[in-house]
């Protein structure tokens, strides 16, 4: 009887419920914290999108390959989590120090209505010289986004607009290999460590 | 015109509170490490922190705030999904418990300060008015530090 009911509805039932648990595991459950094939960026040499740095050059992923990089979604209206993100990201490059320097640093913005080539200049340029800000037409950023895995959302408010967008600082190694995030809301002192081991540098222990 | 219907309301609401002079909570609270980030004109919204401390004996609840250097200033909450996607969202009123401290905090909280009347400047400094459900106000002098500050020491 029993057997015969797991076979039947009772299979489903079972079937359905596992779906619900995996469903489970991978949003809210322990399986959040390690991304899934789907969410996983892809590696830089599999994207194709053309965007324009700060100061006028063509740029893409291409761009990036040959040293780690670190990459990061916002818009220079953002009035609090980019700007803690670029000057967290300036505090992680002067802790990094001398090995910054072979580090691809990238703000590509998600609003290019808004953050053209001047305006980008002019953000970036109050945080370390070593942040590059990319942007270009509209199609080109969510192809980017796309290939990070990434979202980012217009939300209408009372006079204007802002935008929801991925917060996660995106690593990847000099062959252009995804390696991990610093995710907005994980401690800070995580960062350089994995910023190193994407860059394959031995990660010092914290002092 | 926004901000004075709000204030106009504010004051009608708060008005029970005043007539039975119930002040006491708020006198009790300690607005510290306040500061701000340095804006680029006046289209971009801004930014402030602070940490309030209620150091009396009875629970406190802010209800909000304003300043002149914004037609609209607002508490936000930070809220980021497990996609890594961050948003805002107004945080409303906020309870702090006797020896309490709210801290709004980088990647957490922050005093968005919308349509702004004129730039902030590194170097100067705003004012800031607390509000709290007793009708009691608290004003803030916030210190505007660079784009980059990381904290209140810069
Ligand atoms: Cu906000």
């Amino acid at each position: 009887m029993r057997r015969r009911s797991v076979l039947g509805l009772g299979g489903g039932i079972a079937a359905l419920g596992l779906t619900l648990l995996a469903g489970w595991w991978q949003v809210d459950g322990p399986g959040a914290s390690g991304r899934t094939d789907e969410a996983r960026p892809l590696p830089l040499t599999e994207m194709d999108f053309a965007l324009i740095d700060h100061e006028g050059q063509p740029v893409g992923p291409e761009t990036l390959v040959g040293r780690a990089s670190l990459v990061f979604f916002g818009f220079t209206f953002c009035p609090a989590v980019c700007p803690t993100t670029l000057a967290d990201v300036s505090g992680w490059l002067a802790d990094l120090g001398e090995d910054a320097a072979r580090l691809n640093v990238v703000f590509v913005t998600v609003d290019p209505a808004r953050d053209d080539v001047k305006a980008m200049a002019e953000y970036v340029g109050y945080f370390d010289p070593a942040i590059r800000g990319w942007t270009g037409p509209e199609e080109q950023i969510a192809r980017a986004v796309e290939g990070f895995r990434a979202t980012y959302e217009r939300v209408t408010t009372d006079d204007s607009y802002t935008m929801n967008h991925t917060s996660s600082v995106f690593l990847f190694d000099a062959e252009g290999r995804f390696v991990s995030t610093v995710d907005y809301h994980e401690p800070r002192e995580f960062a350089v460590p994995k910023i190193r081991r994407a860059m394959g540098l031995e990660t010092k222990r914290a002092t | 015109m926004r901000h004075a219907a709000r204030s106009m309301l504010a004051a009608l609401l708060l008005a029970p509170a005043l007539a039975t002079g119930a002040w006491a909570g708020s006198d009790d609270v300690v607005v510290e490490n306040a500061w701000s980030r340095a804006s680029i004109g006046t289209s971009r919204p801004g930014a402030a922190y602070m940490e309030v401390r209620n150091a009396g004996e009875e629970a406190v609840t802010l209800t909000g705030l304003q300043s002149d250097l914004a037609m609209v200033s607002e508490i936000h909450r930070v809220t980021t999904d497990d996609r890594g996607v961050s948003s805002m969202a107004p945080a409303g009123a906020i309870v702090i418990a006797p020896g309490e401290t709210v801290a709004i905090a980088p990647g957490v909280m922050h005093v968005m300060l919308m349509q702004l009347q004129r730039p902030m400047r590194e170097g100067e400094s705003f004012p800031l008015t607390l509000n709290f459900s007793d009708g009691g106000e608290v004003p803030v002098p916030v210190p505007v530090l660079g784009i980059a500050a990381r904290g209140p020491e810069g």
